[in-house]
């Protein structure tokens, strides 16, 4: 008999990172099919241009890295990043914009930093702002949902436009943008704002068509659903104890919060918070990226206010920066003050006194150098 | 912290309190806890390790080849945290040599190998049925004679603990036996209620607390029941049946949940009022008291998946585990690694040799089912989900604390408390990174002690090193100082010897001062011999051992010199008694020669017709004042004072 040795405990009840990682997937299928159904396959197709392009990047730095190659892939997060990033572009993107997009998400964000558990910001952001930023025009042409585009473009259409610009017969993405009314389409935070700078109310910009098929009125056609159904998914995963209520709640609030206070300061200005929960990625961002353990916060009362910061700003961004929707760049601020949060947020050890754990070490400090 | 009265309150309306984190592994009692305690045959040998418990071993008391009793001690305490050990059966004693420990390092200990006769044989015992006649210290030194340490898992000497002179508000008596499998305490509590309840009432007569609780998890409803019954009769004391979580059984932990108080950070629960005693250690105080029965013998757990007949068994201490596994019907692979736990899966280790012992905390052995896989070879990194930190009982960030372990940042580690993790493994448990988390904070403790250790260790070599520098220093300043002491005094009897025509000398050193003397009194005795039998009259006068000594030297130096009368063999006499003078500093002498030598230089002066010498007296009295002494001063003064009378004979003599 040969007497095997391991430390204790003994045993286990975990649930690996793949797992994990394959379940935070699993929820977010319900909300991938809504925008599947409201802006056809392009949404598809990014989400395997993306996957593809980064578990290759991720494998070609392994490689060079001289680390088990098969073994770290096989924790999917290289895959869930490429998901989390392929559903914030817009569905007809050129191809290799996407490519770009996910080489800066993991060899930059993820790989440079030391690999899973070291980066510092959520390498999907990263990719996603760094192509904001770099292509404002592309990457803000999101089809008209499905219902009100004039065309709507087909599987091979949909091919065709990402990778060589045009459809099958000749259409380019301008001309599949216009909505049935003639004009180009926008997204529901887009009109809101133009409607604001044009000096019309926030209630009458809720009244334009993007706004039309919505279960309430602030609900963005199409946007509101796929919002809805990203939001049943994150509960799914607080349900199943994946991701702590925390983030994603403090999140919420924080939106609630800083949006109702505007509202009622000025309603004719500023959107209510069911506006702004239902419009853009707040729901993906609140339930799906903001809870990416790496970069978040790790302490319980860091973690309310991580998240409720990431609410505040993004509907101060929204409201009066020069981006229509701020959630990326909200959960990279908040990365950046993750050690300062945890830090100072601490909780007290079994047998030690209420007080800050900063000041106790501070004293600690004092008395050293006395 | 939590009054007493609101805690006995909320404990008589069975509300808790409750500790943070935790973890529900399955708890698999059910395999073992069906089965009455069994007996088993005698085992071959027993390996008694001479140290079981935290502390100090005691010093063996019986030989290689004696033949012992059962019950028969073999070691005595050899320190207040030291405990004996005992004969767990009577046979031979066969070697006392190294032995493979139960420790997770399995690292050879100082062992007693034992062959059992196979006869059994009890030592006499000393039974005390009428233990609330015994006083304290009694009662104490009884537990620490049947060898019994702390039965739960940590091996403190119990006696320490019932010997508290602290008030005390409650003793809690933990029954919660929170690792999954383990069902020993369990069974014990079914089987032997009563018995547990003595145990309760020595202890309650050494300790006498205020309160009494007694806490079982809620999984072992027939071991409270149990207990409930035999503790009906005992005032205050509560039965307490708390929910089943795990690290519940943790003596802080408990003490959270029943009393809602914390154990400060680095104190004792008697700091707080509370000690806690596990039920195996109430068992074996009984057992210890009531019978005069040593700890010789326990309750363990065999049980696991790999196991055919899981069940709990009174093994002696000193059982090789070897012996029990094949009664529990261990099936053998040969084609994969067996791992055999001793404790729970939680906090046990694994043992390194079938021929390890049991010892006085091994409640159990657990065999697993047998695997490839190890834990260590699939570890990933860490993706900070804080799973560890939302079940740590401690409320640690187990996160921080392996980021600041790995990278051997241990100031940073103790800033996040890593000596407050009780490594109870709850942290590991649901880490989905397979990340050993207590490997790392143990190996970061046992690193930052060993750095303390030396430390300590640098420390004390520096304050060594210093003081002897220090001393040295000391010492050859003194040295200097003397030297320069004499070579002054060695430069003014020369002065003085060419204003008085006669050679004083009037260093401090009395072999110097002897000589000095003898040379004055060989230059006087030749020229007045009426002098000098005068002076040979003064010692008489004078009761000083020491006076009369160096009067001796004087009067034979000067037959010395009278006989020789020559000047170079004074001369040789100088540079004998220069060489002593270094080594022998005798002050009294000092003093006593250099009155001696005033009185003559004064005689001397008077047989001369000169005015008494005041040069000299100045430097007399310097040495005088330094090496102050009353008696000696009064010695010298009287000598003074003789020879100024015999001085006044000689010259009215002369007249």
């Amino acid at each position: 008999m040969i007497l095997g040795t391991s430390s204790s405990p003994h045993h286990t009840a975990r649930r690996s990172t793949q797992i994990i990682m394959q379940l935070v997937m699993l929820a977010a299928i319900p909300g991938l099919l809504a925008q599947w159904y409201f802006f056809g396959w392009g949404v598809v197709i990014q989400l395997a241009l993306a996957i593809v392009t980064c578990v290759g990047c991720e494998a070609l730095v392994l490689a060079l890295r001289k680390k088990p190659v098969v073994f770290v892939l096989n924790d999917y997060s290289a895959v869930l990043t490429g998901w989390l990033l392929a559903i914030c572009l817009p569905p007809l993107l050129p191809w290799w914009m996407t490519v770009i997009g996910c080489v800066f998400a993991i060899v930059i964000a993820k790989q440079l930093y030391g690999g899973l558990g070291f980066n510092i910001f959520n390498p999907a952001m990263i990719g996603y702002v760094v192509l904001l930023i770099s292509f404002p025009a592309q990457m803000s042409q999101w089809l008209p949902v499905n219902g009100l585009a004039e065309l709507s473009p087909s599987l091979l259409d949909s091919l065709s436009v990402i990778f060589t610009g045009f459809t099958v017969s000749g259409h380019d993405i301008e001309q599949l943008r216009y909505t049935i009314d003639g004009v180009t389409s926008a997204t529901p935070l887009d009109s809101v704002r133009t409607a604001i700078t044009l000096n019309n109310t926030y209630s009458d910009a809720i009244n334009s068509p993007v706004f039309n098929g919505g279960l309430l009125a602030s609900w963005g056609a199409g946007w509101g659903w796929i919002s809805a159904f990203y939001l049943l998914g994150g509960i799914a995963l607080i349900m199943a104890n994946i991701i702590n209520w925390r983030i994603p709640v403090s999140v919420l609030v924080g939106v609630a919060i800083t949006a109702t206070v505007l509202n009622l300061l000025n309603g004719d200005l500023y959107g209510s918070a069911v506006y702004h929960w239902f419009n853009g990625a707040v729901m993906v961002g609140a339930f799906f990226i903001a809870t990416d353990p790496v970069s978040a916060s790790t302490t319980a009362k860091g973690k309310v206010v991580f998240g409720a910061l990431i609410g505040f700003w993004i509907v101060i961004i929204r409201t009066f920066g020069g981006y229509p929707d701020a959630v990326a760049f909200s959960i990279l601020f908040l990365n950046m003050s993750v050690p300062l949060i945890d830090y100072y947020t601490q909780p007290r050890t079994y047998g030690h006194s209420t007080k800050n754990r900063a000041e106790n070490s501070a004293e600690k400090r004092k008395k050293k150098s006395n | 912290m939590e009054s007493f009265d609101t805690i006995v309150k909320r404990l008589s309306e069975n509300r808790l309190w409750q500790f943070p984190g935790g973890v529900k592994p399955q708890d698999k009692k059910a395999l073992s806890n069906t089965h009455a305690i069994r007996r088993l045959p005698l085992p071959d040998c027993l390996y008694i390790p001479l140290k079981q418990h935290i502390g100090n071993k005691g010093s063996l008391i019986v030989e290689v080849g004696q033949r012992v009793l059962k019950g028969q001690p073999l070691t005595k305490a050899s320190g207040p945290y030291s405990v004996p050990i005992h004969a767990s059966t009577s046979g031979t004693v066969k070697a006392i040599d190294e032995h493979v420990s139960a420790h997770p390092s399995g690292i050879a200990e100082p062992t007693l190998m034992l062959e059992p006769d196979g006869l059994d044989e009890w030592i006499k015992l000393h039974p005390n049925p009428h233990y609330s006649q015994l006083d304290k210290s009694t009662l104490v030194e009884l537990i620490c004679d049947a060898g019994i340490s702390g039965m739960g898992g940590a091996g403190f000497p119990t006696h320490i603990k019932t010997n508290n002179p602290q008030k005390l508000e409650f003793l809690i008596i933990n029954g919660i036996e929170c690792e999954p499998y383990i069902t020993a305490d369990d069974r014990l509590m079914r089987e032997h209620a009563w018995q547990i309840r003595q145990g309760i009432d020595i202890l309650q007569h050494t300790l006498n607390p205020k309160h009494i609780i007694v806490a079982v998890e809620d999984n072992k409803p027939e071991a409270l029941e149990a207990l409930r019954i035999a503790c009906k009769d005992k005032p205050d004391c509560s039965l307490v049946s708390t929910p089943t979580l795990y690290p519940m059984g943790g003596e802080k932990q408990l003490i959270q949940v029943v009393t809602g108080r914390e154990v400060p950070g680095k104190g004792l629960p008697s700091d707080i009022g509370i000690t806690m005693f596990n039920i195996g250690t109430c068992f074996a105080i009984a057992d210890a008291v009531f019978n005069g029965k040593p700890l010789i013998e326990r309750v363990v757990t065999l049980t696991g998946e790999a196991v055919k007949a899981p069940q709990n068994v009174w093994a002696l201490i000193g059982t090789p585990i070897a012996f029990l596994t094949e009664h529990a019907q261990l099936k053998s692979s040969k084609r994969y690694s067996q791992r055999i736990i001793m404790g729970g899966p939680m906090m046990g280790f694994t043992v390194t040799s079938p021929r390890v012992p049991v010892v006085k905390t091994t409640n159990c052995l657990l065999m697993p089912k047998a695997s490839f896989a190890q834990p260590e070879d699939i570890e990933r990194p860490c993706i900070r989900c804080s799973a560890c930190s939302d079940v740590c009982p401690a409320s640690l960030l187990p996160q921080q604390l392996l980021w600041h372990s790995k990278a051997k940042e241990y100031d940073k580690a103790q800033d996040y408390n890593l000596f407050d993790c009780i490594e109870c493994g709850a942290c590991a448990y649901v880490c989905p990174s397979d990340i050993p988390l207590v490997q790392y904070y143990r190996q970061a403790k046992s690193a930052v002690r060993s750095e303390k250790d030396e430390k300590q260790k640098a420390e004390k070599a520096k304050a060594r090193f210093d003081a002897r520098t220090q001393r040295l220093e000391n010492d050859k300043k003194e040295r200097e100082e003397k030297h320069q002491k004499a070579a002054q005094a060695r430069q003014n009897a020369k002065a003085n010897a060419n204003d008085t025509a006669t050679e004083t000398t009037t260093a401090p050193k009395s072999a110097a001062v002897a000589a000095a003397i003898a040379r004055a009194k060989a230059k006087k005795q030749q020229t007045s011999t009426p002098v000098l039998e005068t002076e040979q009259k003064e010692p008489a006068q004078v009761d000083d051992k020491k006076a009369k000594v160096a009067a001796a030297v004087a009067r034979a130096k000067a037959k010395k010199a009278a006989s020789s009368n020559a000047i170079e063999s004074e001369e040789k006499l100088e540079s004998n008694t220069e060489a002593p003078q270094q080594t022998e500093v005798d002050d009294k002498k000092a003093k006593i020669a250099a009155a001696v030598a005033r009185a003559k230089a004064k005689k001397a002066a008077a047989s001369n017709g000169v005015e008494p010498n005041e040069k000299t007296a100045p430097t007399i009295e310097t040495t005088q004042q330094t090496d102050a002494d009353a008696k000696k001063a009064k010695v010298a003064a009287a000598v003074a004072r003789a020879k100024a009378k015999a001085k006044a004979k000689a010259e009215k003599n002369a007249e």
